[in-house]
């Protein structure tokens, strides 16, 4: 049982990781990326990490996905490639160094020591938010800095345009304390 | 446990290199980011079937972690896309070259 959801989820999720590299529209590879997501998910459920599981379809397929997906919308027609590749040779270079690495990756993975015995409350939200609370407290709330800084660093880089720019001709000082 | 550790390890790293493949090869700067969450999402699956073989939470905080960097990550990154789609009209990675030598 447990091997036919891993090799389907396994399935699923290179599937996916091909359609995100090889689907012409941009939204065809979001989609994609929902898809290896969700799989992703499973695969933590069969590792016994609920907690990350759940936060896998929270944060990721429903924020960053849709985020991405809201970017596709506003670029819509403009997100696609059209020009001709200028860089040609780049094609088969980055095939052959994937593959260099894969090999290299599937070298290392070996199955060394068996795996551990764990209780059932090991990776429910308890267990982990247990661990997050003590061990790595200070982590958390430089976390959570970090994400008020990158709120903040949206809103400042997104901000539109001052409609009007200074004029030409005009003193660089008088322009200063306008600049955002 | 029927599904070997090693197992879990070899799709990450297959996912890991699609992910690389993605942003070696394609040239719209949506994709290439998405290909980033994609190895992102490969590492995280290493994290956790650690996390499992070694019976430890850490390699659990870790991907949690990860899910935080990957957030901020996304939304200054698709900031910027449009920022320079708004001066550029492109999001092409070859038309991006201002700093060119």
């Amino acid at each position: 049982m447990e091997l036919v959801i891993f090799a389907l989820a396994a399935v699923g999720a290179v599937a996916g990781g091909v359609g995100i590299i090889a689907s012409r529209s941009p939204v065809r590879s979001a989609l994609s990326l929902l898809l290896v997501l969700g799989c992703l998910a499973a695969l933590s459920l069969l590792l016994s990490a609920q907690f990350i599981a759940a936060l896998q379809i929270i944060i990721y397929a429903g924020a960053i996905v849709i985020l991405f997906l809201f970017v596709v919308m506003l670029l819509h027609a403009h997100s696609g490639e059209t020009a001709p590749n200028r860089l040609g040779w780049l094609t088969p270079a980055g095939i052959v160094l994937g593959a260099i690495l894969l090999a290299g990756l599937l070298g290392t993975v070996r199955d060394g020591g068996g795996v551990a015995s764990i209780g059932a409350e090991f990776g429910t939200a308890e267990a982990v938010g247990q661990t997050l609370f003590t061990t790595f407290m200070l982590p958390f709330e430089a976390a959570s800095v970090l994400l008020l800084i990158g709120i903040i660093a949206a809103v400042i880089i997104g901000r539109p345009e001052p409609a009007s720019p200074a004029p030409t001709g005009t003193p660089r000082q008088v322009v200063e304390p306008s600049r955002r | 446990m029927t599904v070997p550790i090693g197992a879990y390890l070899a799709l990450g790293a297959l996912l890991f290199v699609l992910g690389i493949a993605g942003v070696l090869l394609r040239r719209s700067a949506l994709v290439v980011f998405m290909s980033i969450e994609l190895m992102l999402n490969a590492v995280n699956l290493t994290f956790v079937a650690f996390a499992r073989q070694l019976g430890r939470l850490e390699g659990q905080v870790a991907v949690f972690f990860v899910l935080v960097v990957a957030a901020v990550e996304v939304v200054v990154g698709l900031a910027i896309i449009i920022a320079i789609f708004r001066t550029r009209s492109t999001v092409d990675l070859d038309d991006v070259d201002l700093l060119r030598g």
